[in-house]
């Protein structure tokens, strides 16, 4: 393909291509199909683009998330028209909760041909409208670069979204002008990415008087990029104020940050929880007061002021009301809260917020996360926790993970020192996520080590993605916390329903070395605690995906846990719930939420 | 007969349910591109989220530039009110959103036609509550009447439950449209 810098004349196939290496695109994660043939052609002729072929649209969508949260960059899914459409759903709606940019690129029937029930139509723009920042049905190829460049906008600036292009296959093959990218903006789409100066002094102000202060920070850090982590990172030191971090958060600030909490929300550390409860000036950035995180509405926080800083106008008074809302990208707006900050003097209430740390070292020292070895039987918190610290040993980790409980001590026991490190379907809880998702991420990090910390169940839901990494080379390890259970579910009915386990058994499981064997993986499998480090160790080392079934034990239950409609000074702990008492320890009055 | 000032209980289309404990009604104006789906977009919001729509109606305003003006009337607590209008601003389509009801004084109006039917007394009683009302006959017959009225949802809503016992037969009404008094652009 020949670079014009100017307008020309191609095919909408050819048009495809070129927005696509126009716009930096590297990868592209697709599947073919009838009604994206002429754009699968392109894509043969030409070598800038690679395209990796998944084994099943939604993990291209998944891939997709993984490549573009661990880069930064967008993620680009290219599927066909009608079932392939529809197999996208579910990750448009994943990257949609979480805010990850992607553009997906689907075949359609051709346009004299739309509204006959043809083959394989499927009313993609109407299935999709929900589940989208935005979409285009595209029916004239002239229209087709400047759609393609809008796309990569929308996706990518204000808050980022996945957004879908519709292109009949008539567009495919006409021709139309190409135009390159020009610095483009939609008429009425501009997010505002400065914050109000006197909104951010509001909040200084807020700040300096605060005795009981806390940062609460968000996926949105991340999404301001690695600058904002950075800022992040500054405004606290500055302060000298703890912070804790939601599920998607994890990384902006790190881990090993001696400000750190550990994560907050349902199954948050008890110091983080009652920090949140406790607070009197709650400096929320990047974060959206999701359910998980506020537990019962109205006793959240109950005596603090809220400064809320994000880029979504929506999110701001959406659930709980902010005192100050910032209406800006986070970077911005830390940038100048710094600047605000040291020129007032870096003023703090230090003897008051010194006595804020001491109770907040009261709670640590409960040490929420403790639970009772076994000599016998891994428990699956040690399992993650010899993962970590074989992870934190060989570096240069990122670790993607399904949905269930495993998710929950993935988050609770490995720790994240940089931002982009840390893929996991927060907003929809998609079991199924990880195994594409860390195809997407070694795809785009190949010499990195890419773990997937996976339970039995989810795992199956889209293992196939391991015949890609076999075919591209890429060398992802799923560790399987194997409890035989669709575990979160059997802890939701031993809690929430009596102990009647109505199908949440993971029965007639494969065996998953054997699988391992006959996708051309390595199998491993561990059932001794004592063997569980040397078997961490060669699935690192090897240099091939690896399926690691650890076989853990069964009934654990994931501890904190603030139960559904329950405040954060309610959190059930590990210590406090015993057999004979786990039945009646949540009332029932909170089990219509979930 | 009984009728409630500004409800429409008695309406025939209950367009305008008693508020609830703590929800205003609100009429937005949405300055929106006229594209295809535009409006699928706008009431998938409103359906997918579950906010109320108590009348709608949109129609292309400025030809040259293809935007649509929307005028929606909806229902709901300050705090869901301000969500829609923030879900609204957010949509990649929309240019403008203003809430008429809020930043100041505005003028609403809706168009209906309304169809009776009958003979005799009831004829001359339909004849003198549209003069009261000013509605004009767009159409007759030597059975029937068909009245245009513009005003407010609520005269419009009073006019129609007069003619019910009068022998009234269909109504078709546009929703409300709506500009804010003075000088003063969207
Ligand atoms: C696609 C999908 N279906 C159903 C659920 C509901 N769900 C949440 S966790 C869970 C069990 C997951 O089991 P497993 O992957 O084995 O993880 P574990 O909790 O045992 O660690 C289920 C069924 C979901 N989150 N996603
Ligand atoms: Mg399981």
């Amino acid at each position: 393909m020949t670079t014009t810098p100017k307008s020309s004349t191609m095919t909408g196939a050819e048009i495809v291509i070129k927005s696509l290496i126009d716009q930096g695109v590297e990868v592209v994660f697709g599947y073919p199909g009838g009604a994206v043939l002429p754009i699968y052609d392109e894509l043969f002729k030409q070598n800038q683009i690679k395209h990796i072929l998944v084994r099943h649209e939604q993990g291209a969508t998944h891939a997709a998330e993984g490549y573009a949260r661990s880069t930064g960059k967008p993620g680009v899914v290219l599927v066909t028209s009608g079932p392939g459409a529809t197999n996208a759903v579910t990750g448009l709606q994943d990257a949609l909760m979480d805010s990850i940019p992607l553009v997906c690129l689907t075949g359609q029937v051709p346009t004299f041909m739309i509204g006959n029930d043809a083959f394989q139509e499927a009313d993609t723009i109407g299935i999709t409208r929900p589940c989208t920042k935005h979409n285009w049905l595209v029916k004239d190829t002239d229209e087709l670069a400047e759609t393609m460049h809008e796309a990569f906008y929308v996706a990518t600036s204000g808050r980022p979204g996945p957004v879908l292009i519709d292109i009949p296959k008539d567009v495919q093959f006409a021709d139309g002008t190409y135009q390159p990218p020009r610095n483009f903006k939609p008429k009425a789409y501009q997010p505002k990415l400065k914050g109000d100066t006197a909104d951010i002094q509001a909040a200084v102000e807020l700040m300096e008087g605060a005795k009981k202060p806390l940062f609460y920070t968000g996926g949105g850090v991340i999404n301001s990029g690695p600058h904002a982590s950075t800022l992040l990172r500054d405004l606290v030191e500055a302060t000298g104020f703890p912070i804790t971090s939601t599920l998607m958060g994890l990384g902006a600030y790190p881990a090993s940050g001696d400000k750190w909490l550990g994560m907050l929300g349902m199954h948050g550390t008890y110091e983080a929880n009652w920090a949140m409860h406790d607070c009197d000036v709650m400096v929320c950035v990047g974060a959206r007061f999701d359910d998980r995180i506020t537990g019962r509405l109205d006793a959240f926080a109950p005596n603090s002021k809220k400064i809320h800083i994000d880029i979504d106008p929506s999110s701001i008074n959406k659930n709980v009301r902010a005192d100050v809302p910032i209406v800006g990208d986070v970077g911005h707006v830390l940038e100048d809260m710094i600047r605000i900050f040291r020129a007032r003097g870096a003023k703090t209430e230090k003897t008051a917020v010194a006595k804020w740390w001491d109770q907040i070292d009261e709670w640590r020292g409960g040490k929420c996360l403790d639970f009772l070895n076994s000599e016998t039987l891994i428990k699956p918190q040690y399992a993650v926790q010899r993962l970590a610290d074989a992870m934190v040993k060989h570096g240069d980790y990122y670790v993607t993970t399904e949905v269930g409980q495993h998710q929950m001590w993935a988050a609770q026991y490995i720790p994240f020192d940089a931002p982009n490190r840390w893929m996991t379907s927060g907003g929809l809880g998609t079991m199924g996520y990880g195994c594409p998702a860390a195809v997407g991420v070694q795809v785009a990090h190949p010499d990195s080590l890419v773990v997937d910390v996976a339970g039995e169940a989810s795992f199956m839901m889209t293992m196939q993605e391991m015949s890609t990494a076999i075919q591209y080379g890429l060398p992802i390890k799923i560790f399987i916390l194997n409890n035989e259970r669709l575990g979160m579910v059997r802890q939701w009915q031993q809690l929430l329903h009596g102990e009647r386990y109505s199908s949440s058994y993971s029965e007639a499981l494969p065996d998953f070395v054997k699988m391992a064997e006959a996708f051309g993986c390595v199998g491993l499998r561990c059932d001794k605690p004592g063997d569980l480090d040397g078997a961490i160790d060669e699935m690192i080392n090897v240099d091939k995906p690896v399926i690691f079934d650890c076989l853990v034990e069964k009934h654990e239950n994931c501890f904190p846990m603030i139960p559904s409609g329950k405040a954060h000074n309610e959190m059930l702990l590990s210590s406090s719930v015993s057999a004979d008492n786990i039945g009646d320890a949540i009332k029932s009055d909170g089990a219509v939420l979930v | 007969m009984e009728l409630k000032r500004g409800s429409s209980s008695h309406s025939a289309y209950h367009l305008r349910p008693a508020l609830k404990e703590g929800e205003e009604r609100r009429t937005l104006a949405v300055l929106v591109d006229n594209e295809s789906g535009v409006l699928a977009r706008v009431i998938g919001l409103f359906s997918g989220r579950g906010y109320n729509i108590e009348s709608l109606t949109v129609a292309e305003t400025d030809h040259t530039g293809h935007r649509s003006r929307i005028t929606v009337v909806t229902t709901g607590t300050p705090m869901v009110l301000d969500q829609i209008k923030a879900q609204l601003e957010r949509m990649i389509p929309v240019h403008r959103v203003r809430d008429l009801t809020v930043e100041g004084p505005s003028v609403e109006r809706e168009l209906a036609l309304v169809k009776v039917a009958n003979a005799g007394d009831l004829r001359v009683e339909a004849l003198r509550i549209r003069d009261a009302f000013r509605a004009q006959v767009v159409d007759a017959s030597l059975e029937s009447f068909v009245f245009e009225l513009t005003g407010s949802p609520e005269k419009i809503d009073a006019f129609v439950d007069l003619m019910r016992p009068l022998g009234l037969v269909d109504v078709s009404r546009t929703g409300v449209a709506a500009i804010s008094r003075g000088p003063g652009e969207m």
